[in-house]
């Protein structure tokens, strides 16, 4: 068997480029719940893009420059605005019980993201170097400790915790929101409940 | 010209024309005008760190008194347990569950050691006084250092006379004290706790633990950002913090979470718990129904439904 076009074969099969980036869609996706993902998105990459400026520059920049201070504003901000969008677009999801029709692995990894992200604000928070990291740490440290996690997650490693945060919490993130997207184009937007039929929400081909 | 796209179970819906990229660019667009906007108005916080040398020049007993629970092993951290020692005193658990001590002393840390005399001992070449007080402090025995502990935490409650007698029964404790202020002063301290022969060095575990008690506390609930303050979802300054962590911050402010002393263990499996729940959604009877019941999805999907009925 040939790897390669075993690959290709499946890709074409399960996500073909029509259905990846197509220029129709289903008339009950004009809602504007359905902002709430793309606004979540569009908040991650300005998160990444003032990340790579902050990362370039050093983790000490922004305490002794008024430019790194507005970019730490900037990304600071755009956290915000990243959870502000993704709460409401798990909570819309919710309400539209959207892993009807075997989408459970959708809301799956975006109950994953949710998780993950909040990971990477709390490296985040312990990678500024300064009173709130400091406190932070030695409060959290606790938490960490008692469930068994602090031997190999040390809050008080600045170190650690900054890998964690500029790279391999981001990454997960990259790959999730990847997967993410695939299977939404992958199954198609959730179409809406269809109240009077004889199907409960929750199974699959509702 | 549109071809036709989408899945096949979406085309069975009426179609409408996309354009997922513009869509993309103009809510990035938006929400960089919207957070550019913000970040320039209202900044972002960016406090200090606390430090030992703010502690020595505001309240020098009270680094003094915390020396003194690092050197009699009464500070939170000499008997904490896993994973800095085999000490109990915040071993959290519930009955025979107790994860903390799955995977024992991966940090060791020994407050008196590593705060307070490795520190001295490294700075004894810069005061001719270190030496022979590190010495009488080593050669003691334990029983002779616990009367010098409670004599010098005597002198620091009393003054006057008092205080010189209590100092004469002290030992070396008041130059050690004396050369240890000094070097809190110095803003030294914390580099020297780190230093050990490297010059790189990115872990700050000694070097941040030995102000973790009550002076740091005090400082943070002045702050309103202790744990029973909803601290976990603030920032210095007013600022909004983790407030995503809502429900966790909820946790520490009711019983049995903020009156047992294993709340932490308590807190963090009941949000493990809530999580996988979460997770698990759309397999769960009941929790999966819970949208039909709210029929909130009646507003979401209101255009599809006015021309359906």
């Amino acid at each position: 068997m040939n790897w390669t076009r075993a690959t290709r074969a499946w890709i074409e099969r399960t996500v073909p480029m029509e259905d990846l980036l197509p220029d129709r869609l289903p008339a009950y996706v004009r809602s504007y719940v359905y902002y709430f993902g793309v606004l979540t998105l569009s908040s991650f990459l300005l998160l990444i893009l003032s990340g790579v400026i902050l990362a370039f520059a050093g983790p000490g920049w922004w305490h002794v420059s008024s430019t790194g201070h507005f970019f730490n504003s900037i990304h600071f901000w755009a956290v915000q605005a990243f959870f502000f969008f993704m709460v409401l677009h798990l909570w819309a999801q919710f309400f539209m019980a959207a892993w009807r029709g075997g989408r459970q692995a959708n809301w799956v990894t975006g109950v994953l993201l949710f998780v993950v992200s909040i990971l990477a604000a709390f490296t985040g928070f312990l990678s500024q170097q300064n009173f709130d990291s400091q406190w932070i740490a030695l409060q959290g440290k606790d938490a960490f400790n008692a469930l068994g996690v602090g031997s190999f997650f040390n809050l008080l490693n600045f170190g650690q915790m900054y890998g964690l945060h500029i790279f391999i919490l981001p990454l997960v993130l990259a790959v999730l929101i990847s997967v993410h997207l695939l299977l939404v184009r992958a199954k198609g937007v959730v179409p809406p409940i269809e109240d009077g039929s004889s199907k409960k929400v929750g199974q699959n081909g509702d | 010209m549109a071809t036709e796209s989408g899945t096949r179970h979406e085309r069975s819906f009426r179609m409408v024309e996309a354009d997922l990229i513009r869509e993309l660019v103009v809510a990035f667009l938006a929400v960089t005008v919207l957070v550019v906007v913000v970040a320039a108005l209202l900044s972002s916080p960016d406090e200090r760190t606390f430090t030992a040398a703010q502690l020595a020049a505001k309240d020098p007993a009270a680094l003094e008194t915390t020396a003194l629970q690092w050197l009699n092993g009464e500070d939170d951290i000499a008997s904490y347990g896993p994973p800095y020692n085999h000490q109990t005193g915040s071993l959290q658990n519930l009955g025979f569950f107790a994860p903390q001590s799955w995977f024992g002393v991966t940090i060791p840390v020994d407050p008196a050691r590593d705060f307070f005399l490795h520190p001295l001992e490294r700075m004894r070449a810069l005061d001719p006084a270190l030496p022979s007080a590190l010495k009488a402090w080593n050669d003691a025995s334990p029983t002779r250092r616990g009367g010098w502990e409670t004599a010098y935490g005597h002198a620091l409650k009393v003054t006057g006379g008092a205080r010189l007698t209590a100092l004469r029964f002290s030992g070396p404790l008041p130059t050690l004290m004396k050369a240890y202020l000094s070097l809190a002063r110095s803003g030294a301290l914390e580099a020297i706790i780190n230093a050990d022969g490297r010059v790189y060095q990115t872990d700050f575990t000694d070097a941040l633990l030995p102000l973790q008690g009550d002076p740091l506390q005090t400082k943070a609930g002045d702050e309103k950002l202790l744990g029973t303050q909803w601290g976990m979802m603030k920032e210095p300054g007013n600022y909004p913090g983790a407030v995503w962590l809502w429900f966790y911050t909820l946790l520490y402010q009711i019983p049995p979470y903020n009156t047992s002393s294993s709340g932490d263990l308590l807190a963090g499996l009941t949000v493990g718990v809530v999580t996988i729940l979460l997770l698990l959604i759309p397999w769960i009877p009941g929790l999966r129904d819970i949208p039909r019941w709210v029929r909130i999805y009646r507003l979401i999907w209101k255009d599809h439904y006015a021309r359906r009925d």
